[in-house]
C-alpha cells in the first residue's frame, strides 16, 4: 500500500490532538503545527543520483508505540547490555521504540549544569535552550517536505547540552530499541556543546525484529558553538523494509570541532545526509563514515562539508562494501564559499564491490568560491584485490578468511575512529554478520 | 623422511604470450638451488607460477612436492603442503596487523584447537624479529603498508622464518637492499638452512650467493634451464656475464617480458 507522495496528505487535526494528549508541551505542538503548515507547499529533498519518487515515506501504521521501560541498568535487555560497556558507563539514555525508557546522568555533569533530557521535557524544562536552537541553525522545518514532517511525527529524541567550558569526560550514549514491527522513528537528537566545552556522544540505533515496514525519519543537530569539541559515534543498524531518511547536520563556530565516526548499517533503503557547516574561522571536521550493503538494498549516503569560515579544514572519508544486489551512491561534497579563504577540503571515498550485480557509485564533488584553498579528492570503486588474496592465501589462509581480511582491513579506519570500545566492537561483529553471512 | 620438489617440462603463458617454455628442475630438502639469468628471461614467473599467481597460466607440464602435483592446488593448500614464496613485490594490506595475520597464517597451518598459544607466538615472533633486526613495532603496524623496499624484504623473510615451511622460493628477495639489510636478510635464510628446508633462491645478481651459497646454480634463458653448474658458476657469471653463455649455446639477443 504505497501512498504516492503527491497523493499524500498530513492529518493535521490527528496529529495535534495526539501531540496535546500526549502532553508534549507548547513547544513542541507549535513546532508540529508549523511544520503542518508549511508541509504541502515544501518540495521532496532531491539526493543526487538516486530516485526516491516511489519510495514509501509516509506509511505509518502507528504513530506513537508505547514500550515498556527499565528501572535499572541490570534490567535491561541483552541487546541493549550488548552495546553498552556496563562497568564503566556514566550516562545513558536509552529509548525504547518510541518511549524514553531509561536514563543515567552521572550527578557530577548534572552539578556542572549538563542538561541530558528526552526532547519533550527539555522543550518544557530548558525551553529558552531548546527554542534557540532546534530546527533553526542546523535543519530547518521548511528545508524540505521530509524534514516538515520529521517535525510534524516528531516521537522521539534527547537533547543535550554542555554549558561553557564543561568538558564532560566521559561518553554519552543513547540506544533506541527497536523491538515492534509496528514502530516508526522520528526521533530528534538535539546537542549543543557551548563555547570552550567538550563532549563525546555515541547513538545506536538496533533492531531485534526482522523487517519492518515503517518510517525512520531521524534527524540529529549537533552544534559546537566557540572553541567547543564534539566527537559523535553512531552505528545504525535497523531491520531490512524501514524506508529511511537519517539527516545528521553539524554547525561549527569558530575553533569549533566536529568530528564524526558513523557506521551506517541498516538493512533498509535510507536516505543518509551528513552535512556539516563549518561556519567559524578555523572550524574543523572530520567525517568518517563506514558502510555495508547487502541483499537489495538502495541506500545514497551524501556527506557534504561547506567551509564559510577562514582556516577551516574537512575532511571526508567514506568506505564502503557492496554485496548482493545491494545499490549505493556515495555522493562526497566539499564546498568552499567565498571568503573561507585558507580553507582545506578533503574527501576520499573507496567502495568494495563483492559481486556482481552490486552497485556503488562514488562522486566526488568540490565546489570552490575562494581561490585561496586547498582541496582534493579520491575516489575509488573497485573489487578485492586478487593480487592482494593471492598474497594473504600464499601464506596458507583461506580465500574467505582473505577476504574477510581484507575487508575489515578495508573498514578498520572509521572503527578505530568509534569512541566507545562497546560500540567499536559492535560495528566489528555487525560487520562481520553483514559481509560474512549469505 | 627429505621432501622433493620437481619441476617438470613447465611451460608458462601470461596473457596468451609463452614465457616459459619446459623448465626441469629438481630440490631437495637440504639442498640452495639458485636460479640466475638475464631481466626478463623468466625467473620471476618461475617462482609466481609455482605458488599459483592468478595472472600465470600453466599451459603444461606439472609440479610435484612428494609426487603431488601442486598445480591442481589452491594458493593456500600449496602453502599448506609446504611451499613458501618470499615475494619481490609484497601487497600491502591496510587494516590488518602484521601479527594478526601472521597468528591468522600460522594458524591456518594447524588443525584447528591447536592454535599457537599466545606466548608462544609472540616468543617466536620478538626472537625472529631481533634476528632481523626489525623494529618491534613493525609487528602492530599494517600489513606491509608504509614499509621501505628493506622493510618489506625483512617482512617477508620474518614470514619465511615464522612459518617454517619445507621449500622457500625466494623471487629477488635481494633487490633494492643496501649491504647491511642484505646480510641481515641473508643471515635469516641461512638459519633455516638444514635438512628440513630447501630453497630456489631467484636473483639476478651474484652478490647474495656471496652471503648465501648455494649448492646449485641454474641458468635461465628464454624460457628454459639453459645451463646448471655449482656455485663457480655463479662466480663466473659475476666475473664474465651472461654473453659467453650465449656465444657457447647459440642465442640470439633476449626480449625483455617482465
Amino acid at each position: 500500500m504505497t501512498t504516492e507522495v503527491k497523493d499524500f496528505k498530513l492529518d493535521g487535526e490527528s496529529i495535534i490532538a495526539r501531540s496535546k494528549e500526549r502532553g508534549e508541551g507548547d513547544f513542541i505542538v507549535g513546532k508540529k503545527q508549523e511544520a503542518i503548515d508549511k508541509f504541502d507547499a515544501l518540495e521532496m529533498p532531491k539526493p543526487d543520483k538516486t530516485r526516491i519518487n516511489r519510495w514509501d515515506f509516509f506509511t505509518v501504521s502507528s504513530p506513537v508505540v508505547n514500550s515498556e521501560v527499565y528501572e535499572s541498568l541490570e534490567t535491561l535487555p541483552n541487546t541493549v547490555k550488548e552495546v553498552v560497556d556496563l562497568d564503566v558507563v556514566e550516562n545513558l539514555y536509552v529509548q525504547h521504540n518510541n518511549t524514553p525508557a531509561f536514563l543515567k546522568v552521572s550527578d557530577d555533569l548534572l552539578e556542572q549544569g549538563v542538561i541530558v533530557e528526552n526532547i519533550f521535557e527539555a522543550s518544557e524544562n530548558h525551553r529558552e535552550l531548546v527554542e534557540k536552537y532546534f530546527m533553526t541553525d542546523g535543519v530547518k522545518i521548511d528545508e524540505h517536505k521530509l524534514a516538515a514532517y520529521h517535525a510534524a511525527m516528531l516521537n522521539g529524541g534527547l537533547f543535550v547540552y554542555v554549558p561553557k567550558n564543561v568538558k564532560v569526560p566521559t561518553p554519552i550514549q543513547m540506544v533506541v530499541l527497536h523491538d515492534d514491527e509496528n514502530a516508526s522513528l522520528f526521533n530528534h537528537l538535539l546537542l549543543v556543546a557551548d563555547e570552550g566545552s567538550e563532549v563525546t556522544f555515541v547513538e545506536n540505533y538496533v533492531s531485534t525484529v526482522e523487517e519492518s515496514k515503517e518510517q525512520l525519519n531521524i534527524i540529529s543537530e549537533v552544534i559546537a558553538k566557540d572553541n567547543a569539541k564534539i566527537t559523535y559515534g553512531a552505528v545504525d543498524f535497523l531491520a531490512a523494509g524501514f524506508t529511511g531518511y537519517a539527516n545528521r547536520r553539524g554547525v561549527a563556530s569558530n575553533d569549533a570541532t566536529i568530528d564524526w565516526a558513523l557506521g551506517l548499517m541498516n538493512d533498509s533503503n535510507v536516505i543518509y545526509d551528513n552535512t556539516t557547516y563549518l561556519m567559524g574561522d578555523r572550524s574543523n571536521s572530520d567525517l568518517k563514515i563506514v558502510v555495508v550493503g547487502r541483499g537489495d538494498q538502495r541506500q545514497n549516503f551524501t556527506t557534504k562539508i561547506i567551509h564559510y569560515g577562514k582556516e577551516s579544514n574537512g575532511h571526508i572519508l567514506k568506505h564502503g562494501v557492496m554485496k548482493d544486489s545491494a545499490t549505493s551512491i556515495f555522493n562526497g561534497i566539499g564546498q568552499i564559499k567565498k571568503g573561507a579563504s585558507g580553507a582545506d577540503a578533503q574527501q576520499e571515498s573507496r567502495v568494495l564491490m563483492l559481486n556482481d550485480r552490486a552497485r556503488g557509485d562514488a562522486n566526488p564533488i568540490l565546489l570552490i568560491d575562494e581561490d585561496d584553498v586547498t582541496a582534493g579528492h579520491a575516489a575509488s570503486v573497485g573489487r578485492v584485490d586478487p593480487i592482494q588474496l593471492f598474497y594473504l592465501m600464499s601464506r596458507g589462509i583461506s580465500q574467505k578468511e582473505a577476504e574477510r581480511l581484507v575487508i575489515h582491513g578495508f573498514l578498520a579506519p572509521v572503527v578505530k575512529a568509534l569512541p566507545i570500545e562497546s560500540v567499536k566492537r559492535q560495528l566489528t561483529e555487525v560487520i562481520e554478520l553483514k559481509v560474512v553471512s549469505k | 623422511m627429505t621432501s622433493v620438489l620437481e619441476i617438470k617440462d613447465l611451460h608458462v603463458e601470461i596473457d596468451g604470450k609463452p614465457i616459459l617454455k619446459g623448465i626441469d628442475l629438481t630440490l631437495k630438502q637440504g639442498e640452495i638451488h639458485a636460479v640466475m639469468g638475464p631481466n626478463g628471461t623468466g625467473k620471476s614467473t618461475l617462482a609466481q607460477a609455482i605458488m599459483g599467481h592468478p595472472r600465470y597460466d600453466v599451459t603444461q607440464g606439472e609440479v610435484l612436492l612428494d609426487g603431488e602435483n601442486v598445480l591442481e592446488m589452491e594458493v593456500d593448500e600449496r602453502a599448506h603442503a609446504g611451499l613458501f614464496l618470499g615475494m619481490q613485490y609484497p601487497s600491502e594490506i591496510s587494516g590488518v596487523t602484521n601479527s594478526d595475520f601472521l597468528r591468522s597464517a600460522i594458524n591456518s597451518q594447524r588443525e584447528e584447537g591447536d592454535e599457537i598459544n599466545l606466548m608462544q607466538f609472540i616468543k617466536k615472533l620478538d626472537k625472529n624479529m631481533n634476528e632481523l633486526e626489525m623494529d618491534l613495532d613493525m609487528s602492530t603496524r599494517y600489513l606491509n603498508e608504509g614499509f621501505s623496499g628493506g622493510e618489506k624484504k625483512r617482512n617477508e623473510i620474518l614470514q619465511l622464518l615464522m612459518l617454517e615451511p619445507k621449500f622457500g622460493i625466494l623471487d629477488e628477495i635481494d633487490s633494492g637492499l643496501d649491504i647491511d639489510a642484505l646480510k641481515v636478510v641473508s643471515k635469516g635464510i641461512n638459519s633455516m638452512r638444514g635438512e628440513n628446508f630447501g630453497a630456489l633462491i631467484i636473483t639476478h645478481y651474484q652478490r647474495l650467493l656471496n652471503y648465501i651459497t648455494p649448492d646449485f646454480v641454474h641458468v635461465i634463458m628464454k624460457g628454459k634451464v639453459v645451463k646448471s653448474g655449482g656455485k663457480e658458476l655463479a662466480e663466473r657469471l659475476e666475473a664474465e656475464g651472461y654473453e659467453w653463455i650465449k656465444d657457447e649455446l647459440g642465442i640470439e639477443d633476449e626480449t625483455v617480458v617482465e
